[in-house]
């Protein structure tokens, strides 16, 4: 029996579900959420590259840590994930000390 | 701090996919006290990749019958299981190894696990390093558009989480994993609107008699080609994309044919939608513990940078062992029977027992393996010009920005003459990821505007990085203060 039950995390304030097990990258992924980071020097969105946690562009703040790996990172119930803008300030509203 | 050093083992071995499992039990049950270290959570590498254990009722777990290669796994985390509850066997999961001190006996590092664990430095007289591969990369006009992926991430998905990362999708690069690839999707219900294969089909799937040297080959493949038939997926060869569209997400991709050395046809374009596209150009091996440790490298037949190993396994440096991807991309079969090897090696010179009868097997089959690898990496080579489908303003290194346009200026008219001079000078394969998506690449193009043909030396200065992975900066503090090594 497959138990189709799933649980949710938070995505800049959207409830994306998850099956316990998923990484965060997975969850965005099956949601249809292909970027949640814009590059340094071109603005541009990235996402999931190599899903194995080597080519660092899926970086994500997650529970307020800025840089996880969304491909590495494990969903759980109620986790706050928010797309990272490295331009962004550390202190400014929904940067990790906010 | 009570857990941080792990001494007193006779071997450490790091990657517990189907190399290093193998060398671990192989190891184990002939006496040895051997601690696993691996990043996963659980064990089986990229080959056996499965959902998380601990939830089989969201995410159900592959079966014997339908998954190639399972009932092997299942015997051999029985026998790690076994090991462990027996106390030879230490398994420290979900742990990345940054650094390998040698030395006797060699200092292993590794990251703390999860967030409030401490990081871990094993202390062991024999090393296995079986770190396996990561998907090899060419850049293309709009690869760095969210919605592509390499191929074996777009693996890693489906068979670790059961997601599939797009509905349309085009699967593109060269080799055998491309159907797969392309097969697992199509049985998740994606559309598969082409498989491109660089490469003439004469090169491997129209030999059947090599392919019959390989029975689990040949079953595979098989397998991959019936399902590809029943959904109906067009399967293109000489064909490759030569660009992908979209600026927030993927909306489609062109494709060119090509001739033999990768040069696109006049008028051959054509323009297909999708919102996925899947890039793979083979493996390469993940060789910065290996460079790391001192052991002796070589170019292989595929372009890569492989570390050298003598028949029983041992690299050029004492103490240390290598199986798997690490010595040449062989494919699973190929990386078990090295792993199995391995670990035999390792306990017979830690004064075990050796079986001459299963040395001699192993052997055979990977000398076997290995004649397959090298015939399947023959006929799925990168076509010499791919450089010719960049543009200017492609994107070689995605994590610092460098463009084409870029690495080909700092060739030319800064006389920046090897891919280290290139890196130092623009910067590519200085981001995040330390060079492991452009390394190949980078290579490439130096060579195209030089004329020389990379030799193992330069690729080695491109596999060498300070630290295995970035690592948080309080560990290192960590590391440096009270280390005993
Ligand atoms: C993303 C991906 C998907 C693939 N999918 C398939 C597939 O479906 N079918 C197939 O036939 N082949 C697949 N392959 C090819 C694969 O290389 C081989 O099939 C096989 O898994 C190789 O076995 P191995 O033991 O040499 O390496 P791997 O299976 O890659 O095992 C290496 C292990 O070492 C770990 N590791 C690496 N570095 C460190 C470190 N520093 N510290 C700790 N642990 C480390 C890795 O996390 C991994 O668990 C895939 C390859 C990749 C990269
Ligand atoms: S997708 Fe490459 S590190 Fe996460």
């Amino acid at each position: 029996m497959i138990d189709d039950s799933t649980r949710q995390l938070c995505f800049d304030g959207r409830n994306v579900p998850f099956r316990p097990g998923q990484s965060v990258g997975a969850a965005l992924a099956a949601a249809g959420i292909s970027s949640w980071r814009t590059t340094r020097v071109g603005a541009a969105p990235r996402g999931l590259f190599c899903g194995i946690g080597v080519c660092y562009d899926c970086l994500v703040t997650v529970d307020g840590r800025r840089s996880q790996r969304a491909c590495m990172t494990p969903a759980h119930e109620g986790q706050v994930v928010a797309s990272d803008d490295p331009r962004r300030a550390l202190d400014e509203p929904g940067g990790p000390n906010a | 701090m009570p857990d941080r050093t792990r001494s007193d083992y006779d071997l450490c071995v790091v990657g517990a996919g189907p190399a290093g499992l193998n060398a671990t039990v192989t190891a184990g049950e002939r006496g040895l006290r051997v601690a696993l270290v691996d990043v996963g959570v659980q064990p089986g590498g990229q080959y056996w990749r499965h959902p998380d254990e601990r939830f089989p009722d969201t995410l159900p777990q592959p079966s014997a019958t339908r998954r190639h290669g399972w009932r092997e796994y299942r015997d051999l985390d029985a026998r790690l299981d076994a090991l462990v509850r027996g106390g030879r066997v230490v398994h420290l999961a979900g742990r990345h190894v940054w650094g390998v001190h040698p030395g006797r006996p060699f200092l292993v590092r590794a990251t703390a696990a999860g967030e409030d664990a401490d990081p871990v430095v094993v202390h062991a007289r024999r090393i296995v390093l079986a770190t396996g591969a990561y998907d090899r990369q060419l850049p293309v006009p709009g690869w760095t558009t969210p919605g592509v992926m390499a191929a074996g991430g777009v693996q890693a998905l489906l068979a670790g989480h059961h997601v599939r990362a797009g509905r349309r999708v085009v699967v593109a690069g060269t080799g055998p994993f491309l159907l797969s690839v392309a097969a697992g999707l199509a049985e998740a219900g994606a559309e598969v609107v082409a498989v491109c294969e660089a490469n003439a089909l004469t090169g491997w799937a129209a030999h059947p008699l090599r392919t019959l040297q390989e029975p689990g080959k040949l079953v595979e493949g098989a397998g991959y080609v019936t399902t590809l038939l029943r959904h109906r997926v067009p399967f293109r060869t000489r064909t490759v994309i030569t660009a992908v569209h979209g600026t927030g997400r993927v909306t489609g991709a062109t494709l060119r044919r090509v001739d033999r050395r990768g040069r696109a046809r006049a008028g051959s374009e054509e323009r297909v939608d999708a919102d996925l596209v899947a890039l793979g150009w083979g493996f390469i091996p993940q060789l910065e513990l290996a460079v790391g440790v001192g052991a002796a490298t070589r170019v292989d037949v595929d372009g890569s940078l492989v570390a050298v190993v003598d028949d029983d396994q041992r690299s050029s440096v004492s103490g240390v062992y290598l199986a798997g991807e690490v010595t040449g991309v062989g494919g699973a079969v190929q990386s078990g029977a090295e792993g199995a090897l391995a670990g035999l090696t390792a306990a017979a010179d830690a004064g075990r027992a050796d079986d001459p009868r299963l040395r001699a097997r192993l052997r055979r089959r990977i000398a076997r393996a290995h004649r397959f690898a090298v015939a399947m990496h023959r006929a799925s080579s990168v076509p010499v010009d791919w450089p010719t489908w960049l543009a200017d303003d492609t994107l070689v290194c995605r994590c610092e920005e460098v463009d084409t346009g870029t690495v080909r200026a700092a060739v030319r008219d800064l006389a920046a003459d090897d891919p280290r001079d290139v890196r130092v000078t623009a910067r590519p394969g200085m981001g995040m990821c330390q060079g492991r998506m452009c390394g190949f690449a980078l290579s490439c193009l130096v060579s195209v505007e030089t004329a020389v043909t990379p030799a193992a030396a330069d690729l080695a200065s491109l596999a060498t990085r300070p630290l295995a992975t970035p690592v948080r900066l309080a560990e290192l503090a960590e590391m440096a203060d009270g280390e005993e090594g």
